[in-house]
């Protein structure tokens, strides 16, 4: 199966039940099935075929892992990838590196790590509470909460619930951002919990306590329930400008190849997990200096002789922190927008970005969803040019690195497109 | 009110304002600020008073149990009632076109008592939940343009004597009680399930909310090259045999 890191050796499929090495074995051959019919690496379909065989297979296979849990609505593929570097400090790792975060992607990943000591996993916020609940691990970090694809998930508060209630009785360490009321609100029953003052711009989802319903105070960077006393928990970590400052007051510099502010706190957040393990916060920031762009996200490519910037955004969380990160004016700025189902099918969310941040750019929009856009950007007062193709948006753009602002399959297909 | 300003209230942004809402709120003052209209946007968090000297109330849809929140400080603050005894202008939209009913049922599966501002009264759905584009053909009375929007809601609202269908549905499922209504009006109060936001899929609305605030037939004309534009593609998706 593939997806994962680390080729399969075997070493550790000896030691398997026998059950679970069919399903290993019966896995890799479906996807190596798929992938040969030209269907994508075949993780997915692998997992599936095995689970299916050995419904425990994934407790079966974590069993010998040091287990890390990360999810979040925003920032899990990276600080998956941060942690990962982070920990390869201490011993071999496995990870679902490629973003396949339900669990039978999951699953395929770590029957890939035979080898490895820790198993360092992104996990779909839907599947978070069973994932916990098969791979027992010994840390779940918690990013943040906010909305995104509202035609078909579910609210953000439900999800801080199921949460709440999926990790109660964990024996793992959490790490949860302070600054999100959701995620402390879902942290706080946990046993261990390790608060990190990760920052949070976003905060239209967090105005009602999630505890009694209450309207959210949120002076400065503090936040607390004027009716149930619920508050935000005094950090043990925090982000300060470009620094970790850790549980000794120690500040330790970030100096990491992603841009933005968002970034600092994935690392933040993955410096304050690998001290779970033993990883000092140097050793552990140094590691994760190495990270350039993940799964395509940041990199700077070339096309038709221009330097374009490729960045992910998939809900108004996520264009917030990207529009924080872009170059400033006149840095031409691509917006691609699709409403497939991975995206979500409503563009309502479209009007909770605030694009009029986009003053002073030179901006083009395309994208199954450009009209959407365009509405959008007039009503926000913007100038802006409608384009068909990436190539024309390119051929039209004023010189200067542009900034490709995209949504998930949007920004798959950008990929695809400069990769010719 | 003054003839050349407008006091626009959008009510309860923290808790009503999940489907992309601000966005009714923007249309509306970019389409009066167009025909250059004095405009004040006035944001009512639930822990302040609604004022009761709005040209234009706007409520916005959200989630079952910021729904409940919104109608018992709705209920106990009065001034969304008062306003609306004063002739203001009244636009909701989902839980906010619920809550201006009689009653709905609430996140906890209990009947919960709305403003009564429109005669109707929503249950829950036994079916699927209406999710999808949607289509529909506004009361002739109020001479509006194809509407076209966005719906997802389990709610089935009923309609009684003292509202009309605001439309009627061509695609979709509007008031899911099966008959093709879409939403419900009296006079300047207005309710529908429809996103997208539906008023940037259907200037026209906001231009007629601002025509009954200034009380004229008709407004300066305003480009809507790019909203057409917008209309005509999603007019065309939704009514592509899938």
């Amino acid at each position: 199966m593939a997806g994962t890191e680390s080729e399969p050796t075997g070493a550790r499929d000896a030691s398997l039940p026998a059950r679970a090495k069919i399903a290993v074995t019966a896995g890799r051959v479906a996807a190596a099935v798929s992938r040969k019919a030209g269907r994508g690496s075949g993780s997915v379909i692998g997992g599936k075929v095995a689970l299916k065989l050995d419904p425990d297979l994934l407790a079966t296979l974590a069993d010998h892992l040091d287990v890390v849990l990360v999810s979040a609505t925003n920032g899990k593929t990276t600080t998956t990838r941060l942690i990962a570097e982070a920990l390869r400090a201490a011993g071999p790792v496995v990870s679902n590196a490629l973003g396949a975060n339900m669990p039978a992607g999951i699953t395929s990943a770590l029957a890939g790590g035979s080898e490895a000591r820790f198993g360092v996993i992104e996990v779909d916020e839907k599947y978070l509470a069973t994932v916990a609940r098969d791979t027992r691990p010994k840390a779940i970090a918690l990013l943040n909460l906010s909305r995104d694809q509202l035609d078909r998930a579910a609210e953000t508060r439900m999800m801080a619930e199921k949460w709440r209630e999926g990790l109660q009785d964990t024996e793992a360490v959490v790490i949860a951002n302070a600054d999100d009321p959701l995620v402390t609100w879902a942290a706080s029953s946990c046993k261990k919990v390790v608060w990190v003052a990760a920052g949070q711009a976003w905060k239209e989802d967090a105005w009602s306590c999630p505890a009694c319903g209450g309207v959210m105070q949120r002076p400065g960077d503090d936040w607390f329930c004027q009716e149930c006393g619920f508050r935000r928990p005094n950090p043990h970590w925090a982000l300060q400008g470009t620094h970790v400052i850790d549980p000794q007051r120690g500040a330790w510099p970030i100096q990491l190849q992603l841009p933005g502010r968002a970034n600092l706190a994935n690392a933040t957040s993955s410096a304050a997990v690998a001290a779970v393990f033993g990883v000092s916060p140097q050793v552990a920031l140094e590691r994760m200096r190495s990270v350039t762009a993940v799964a395509g996200r940041y990199d700077v490519v070339q096309y038709q002789g221009r330097d374009i910037r490729l960045l992910l955004a998939k809900n108004p969380a996520g264009w917030l922190e990207t529009f924080s990160l872009i170059d400033g004016p006149p840095a031409p700025v691509i917006l691609s927008v699709n409403a497939l189902d991975a995206d979500g099918t409503d563009t309502s969310w479209l009007w909770d970005v605030d694009y009029e941040r986009l003053a002073g750019h030179p901006v083009f929009v395309m994208g199954q969803r450009k009209l959407d856009l365009a509405v959008r950007l007039e009503v926000a007062g913007l100038q802006f040019h409608v384009v068909d193709t990436l190539e024309q948006a390119v051929r039209m753009a004023p010189p200067g690195r542009i900034e490709a602002i995209a949504n998930y399959t949007a920004f798959q297909q950008l990929r695809k497109v400069v990769a010719g | 009110m003054s003839e050349s300003s407008l006091r626009v209230v959008w009510v309860y942004p923290d808790l009503l304002s999940t489907y992309g809402d601000r966005g009714n709120a923007l249309v509306v003052e970019r389409r009066a600020r167009q025909r250059h209209l004095n405009v004040t946007r006035i944001d009512v968090r639930s822990d302040q008073a609604i004022p009761t000297s709005g040209d234009i109330y706007l409520i916005g849809g959200g989630e079952d149990r910021p729904q409940r929140l919104a109608a018992e400080r709705l209920r106990a603050d009065s001034g969304l009632v008062r306003a609306s005894e004063n002739g203001a202008i009244i636009f909701g939209v989902c839980a906010g076109f619920q809550i201006m009913g009689h009653e709905f049922i609430n996140d906890l599966g209990e009947r919960e008592p709305g403003l009564g501002l429109l005669d109707v009264w929503t249950q829950r759905g036994e079916g699927a939940r209406c999710v999808g584009d949607v289509l529909a053909d506004v009361d002739p009375r109020l001479g509006l343009p194809q509407l076209t929007g966005f719906e997802n809601h389990q709610g089935v609202t009923h309609l009684g004597q003292g509202v009309q269908p605001f439309a009627n549905v061509s695609v979709g499922r509007g008031n899911g009680t099966g008959d093709g209504t879409e939403g419900a009006w009296r006079d300047t109060v207005f309710g529908t399930y429809l996103h997208g936001p539906v008023l940037a899929r259907n200037p026209a609305v906001a231009d007629m909310l601002i025509k009954l605030a200034l009380d004229v037939n008709a407004l300066p004309p305003a480009d809507t090259t790019w909203y057409d534009a917008l209309r005509a593609e999603r007019i065309a998706a939704a009514t592509r045999p899938a």
